[in-house]
């Protein structure tokens, strides 16, 4: 485990720089992480993130497919929003654990 | 922490020769999966794997419940072979694997490729394959991009971190 500080406040992040607790999450600290993975986070992106953030809450399994019916973004345009692995880089911007799912 | 240098995947080009629900779907999970993690991935069809982007059959693929010896009844018991035979077995045993795949969210045959083809995958099929079936690119699927050669295909795995995958 490890601490960083974005946008002021220290966060606890895993090894691979997901975060342990969403709850330190905020869109501030959401807009740095992006920046660090070369993001510039729009009102669409922050729509999926809360999306995605509200699912896990639920306990729900993160799918590129749920991401695709969520009414936000088509599968296309979500590829577009995250660059290089949507699922992987939406959910560490989101402050959430790294999706375990195979589709 | 290892100091071990580690070579990240950058593509995979991956080949399915079989027309079975198990086979093309193992393709199609691999290949969505390199999609899904920012790996380049290109899909190759041919022979009986043809069926999976022939636009009159790939909605209709069937795992096959004969010669195979990991099939089982549900709940554990062995799967006879001459009972994999009888008419509407097939059917109903592919079927029930839709289902089971509908409930954990895989999606189906055309939608997987569209997930594919929106992540930047790309699938092809083989022209020696589609001249023995008498198939054209009208017959195939809207989302292949074209039929190519083996050696087209081998064409396309030629950056470093490259790996070909046959199914």
């Amino acid at each position: 485990m490890v601490e960083k500080t974005f946008a002021g406040t220290i966060v606890n992040l895993n090894d691979e720089g997901y975060f342990e607790d969403m709850n330190q999450w905020n869109k501030e600290i959401a807009a740095e992480i992006a920046k660090e993975e070369g993001i510039e986070l729009t009102d669409k992106h922050f729509q999926v993130l809360e999306f995605l953030r509200a699912k896990v809450e639920k306990g729900e399994t993160l799918t590129i497919r749920s991401v695709g019916k969520s009414g936000i973004v088509d599968i296309k345009e979500f590829y577009q929003l995250f660059p290089g692995g949507p699922l992987k880089k939406s959910t560490k911007i989101a402050g959430i654990k790294k999706p375990t799912s195979c589709v | 922490m290892s100091n071990e240098k580690k070579y990240p995947l950058k593509k995979v080009c991956i080949i399915c020769a079989k027309g079975t629900i198990e086979d093309v779907y193992a393709a199609l999970v691999m290949t969505n999966g390199a999609v899904m993690e920012g790996i380049e991935a290109k899909l190759f069809f041919t022979f009986f794997g043809l069926d999976a982007i022939t636009k009159k059959q790939m909605m209709k693929l069937k795992t096959s419940t004969v010669g195979n010896p990991a099939m089982r009844m549900p709940g554990g018991l062995p799967f006879p072979t001459l009972l994999g035979a009888l008419p509407g077995v097939e059917a109903g045993v592919s079927a029930m694997m839709k289902n089971t795949m509908e409930k954990l969210d895989i999606p189906r045959v055309d939608e997987f490729m569209e997930m594919i083809t929106a992540g930047g995958g790309e699938i092809f099929a083989c022209k020696l394959a589609c001249e023995m079936f008498g198939l054209e690119k009208k017959d195939l699927y809207d989302d292949v991009v074209d039929i190519i050669t083996i050696g087209q295909f081998y064409e396309m795995a030629d950056g470093e971190g490259t790996q070909i995958i046959f199914t």
